[in-house]
């Protein structure tokens, strides 16, 4: 029975080892719910793959299987292909990693499985860093960030580079469907997550998902900071559909970015100097957004 | 129908895989393995091999590919090279830890540094602690009927094991020999088609790949290794039915042991450099010098009671090795000696043909006079 539109169905057992509060097991169960039974889950090494299937046990009630950390969307394009020798066209394939795997060491297999139109929804997880080795700086970890690479030290104040821009990189692919989402509005989630299995071709959605540890945040704070990253721009949710750019939804009052820093003790280095930066850092990437909203940027050739 | 044809190793491995049937083809060209996807692809184009081909970006993805691909259950089939090898690396103990009955051809080409795309057995010497069944081809015929046996090797379900078929790079995949190219239905008899047990199935859901801590790791790696041994007498009874069906047998499928009967010393050799050593075999033979000759078919894994066997009359034994492990030798050598350690024979081994240098008659009659005169091996340069 449906309460709210989400599905009582569960299909990742509780007893699993994530942290309490885990941005990115929350998010995992209610995607799961959306995509439903006839699901083949694909997932790369990290967090999430750790914490579900320490064997003789599993958390997964869905068909999953898990290889290396750099080519989930290689060993799905396998699944695909084995699936249609079989007659199956119907099973959806979820192909999930964090950002480690998915901006980082797997881009190239993820180019590889989007330049053929592997039918699947790749969902990466960002909480911002390699959480599952420690928390060290990924190309997702958002500018002076401190993790254990790029500490906040005498000369050098947390992470120098920026965001790394995977949507659009997936979206320049031609993806069909391309979405930001997060893990303090389920039912975004889920209507992005049923759009794009409509998709007959790679899809790609990343979730905003903090993380207790990593972010050096209580375990109650996950929704929160969530929210505030939204209200501060600093994590825009917006859609490339059939390469048409569209945010999707905007706070009704926009925070200054301090509020969403503050709350957080990956930033409590951050002087009001460096603030201001990351305001500007944070504006700077608002108004590009804002400058193609509605414009067709991207060819949706897949 | 069978039908002999005069081809190149790279076409026989091609013709055939096509005949086992695999489903789902992951495929990256390198040097010297082009020619097999590129037959491949030519036979799906035709519609004579019903197979999806996954042109994939880099030969990693072509094995995390192909554990997809067995991981719902379908049979699948890839072909690589050195450096393509080199960087399956990491997945080919994942697909031999999920035991996965995979089947791939290897072009034997050395591995870089510098670059080389020449014959030498760094690319599969390099791989043999990694739970893969290594088996090596002498020629062409060898080759198309070792792809039949690899799959029905890996899929008894006494092994599950994946199977690395060998053969020799340029040597064989580039030259032509005739090969009988067998008939489908018998093919068939002696392959029936792949049904696993477990896959990933929405009706039965299952976890595979987990992650396993150190209380119940190390019983993983014990079942594969107990799988390699028990593997032994499989392979020779697979040896056994290939001869019933075809009409020809490979020693006793792992090591074949040649002119021994009144041998002092013995050359053991693996792969293409046989040919060789068999011409220059007769020729030493016709002098009267009491030599003969091993083949080593299996590597992995080692034929260990056999090779002491096949020894026990020995003085010397000498191994052509193209593996040099960098610190302490040649690697096959090294093997070797361990196996007949305790043993009467005296092993020494000839690091040669390494980058593609010739192992030419003059090379091999060089390393049966070593042996003869009881010194210790060398580079053959």
């Amino acid at each position: 029975m449906a309460i709210l539109g989400i599905e009582e169905k569960e299909f990742f057992a509780s007893g699993h080892r994530s942290c309490a509060g885990c941005g990115e097991a929350l998010a995992l169960r209610h995607i799961l719910k959306t995509c439903g039974e006839k699901t083949i889950v694909v997932q790369a090494t990290g967090c999430m793959e750790v914490v579900s299937s320490a064997y003789p046990e599993t958390a997964w009630e869905l068909p999953w299987i898990h290889c290396a950390f750099e080519n989930a969307s290689a060993v799905a394009s396998g699944v695909r292909a084995a699936l249609e020798t079989k007659g199956d066209k119907e099973t959806n394939i979820l192909t999930l990693g964090g950002d480690g795997a998915s901006f980082d060491i797997g881009l190239g297999s993820l180019s590889g499985a989007l330049e053929r139109g592997t039918k699947f929804l790749y969902i990466c997880t960002d909480n911002e860093a390699y959480m599952n080795t420690g928390i060290q700086r990924s190309g997702a970890t958002f500018p002076y960030a401190n993790t254990t690479t790029t500490p906040d030290g005498k000369i050098i104040h947390g992470k120098s580079e920026p965001k790394k821009p995977l949507p659009f990189i997936v979206a320049a692919h031609g993806a069909r469907y391309v979405a930001t989402a997060s893990v303090m509005n389920l039912f975004d989630l889920k209507k992005k997550v049923q759009k794009a299995l409509a998709v007959n071709g790679p899809t790609f959605i990343t979730v905003f998902v903090p993380c207790i540890p990593g972010w050096k945040i209580e375990t109650n704070a996950t929704i929160d900071v969530a929210k505030k990253a939204f209200e501060t721009n600093v994590y825009p949710l917006y859609e490339i559909e059939e390469g048409v750019l569209k945010i999707n939804q905007k706070p009704d009052e926009k925070k200054p970015v301090e509020e969403y820093l503050k709350m957080q003790g990956r930033f409590k280095h951050i002087t009001p100097e460096i603030a201001a930066k990351i305001q500007k850092y944070v504006d700077d990437r608002m108004e590009f957004l804002e400058s193609v909203d509605g414009k067709k940027i991207f060819d949706p050739i897949l | 129908m069978s039908e002999t044809k005069v081809i190149s190793g790279s076409i026989a491995i091609a013709e055939a895989a096509k005949q086992c049937k695999p489903k789902v083809l992951p495929m990256f060209p390198i040097t010297p393995s082009t020619l097999i996807p590129e037959k491949l692809s030519e036979m799906v184009a035709n519609g004579e091999l019903d197979s999806k081909i996954i042109y994939v970006e880099s030969e990693h993805s072509a094995i995390s590919a192909l554990y997809g691909v067995y991981g719902t259950g379908v049979r699948g089939f890839t072909a690589t090279a050195s450096q393509g090898l080199a960087l399956m690396h990491e997945i080919l103990p994942i697909i031999s830890g999920a035991r996965f009955p995979a089947v791939m051809a290897v072009a034997n080409r050395t591995i870089s540094g510098p670059l080389n795309i020449w014959n030498d057995h760094s690319d599969t010497m390099s791989e043999r602690d990694q739970g893969w069944i290594q088996l090596y081809c002498e020629d062409n015929q060898e080759a198309y009927d070792t792809i039949l046996m690899a799959y029905k090797i890996a899929e008894n379900l006494e092994i599950q094991l994946p199977v690395m078929v060998c053969i020799d790079g340029f040597y064989l995949t580039h030259s032509y020999e005739p090969v009988k190219i067998e008939d489908q239905k018998k093919v068939d008899e002696f392959l029936p088609e792949y049904k696993p047990e477990h896959y990933l199935d929405t009706k039965h859901p299952k976890t595979f790949g987990p992650i396993a801590f150190p209380n119940v790791f190390m019983e993983f790696r014990k079942q594969q290794e107990d799988a390699m041994q028990d593997a032994v007498q499989i392979i020779q009874k697979i040896n056994d039915e290939f001869e019933k069906k075809f009409g020809r047998r490979y020693g006793d499928g792992l090591i074949e042991g040649i002119e021994l009967k009144d041998a002092e010393y013995a050359l053991l050799c693996t792969g293409s450099v046989l040919g060789t050593a068999r011409e220059t075999l007769k020729d030493l033979r016709a002098k009267g010098k009491k030599v003969g000759l091993i083949k080593l078919k299996a590597v992995r894994p080692l034929p260990v009671e056999e090779l002491k066997k096949l020894t026990s009359k020995l003085k010397g034994l000498g191994v052509i090795d193209k593996h040099a492990s960098l610190g302490f030798g040649g690697a096959l050598t090294n093997d070797i000696k361990a196996a007949l350690a305790g043993e009467k024979v005296k092993v020494t081994g000839f690091i040669a043909g390494l980058g593609g240098r010739d192992i030419n008659k003059a090379r091999i009659q060089q390393a049966y006079e070593t042996i003869i005169k009881g010194e210790e091996g060398c580079w053959l340069r």
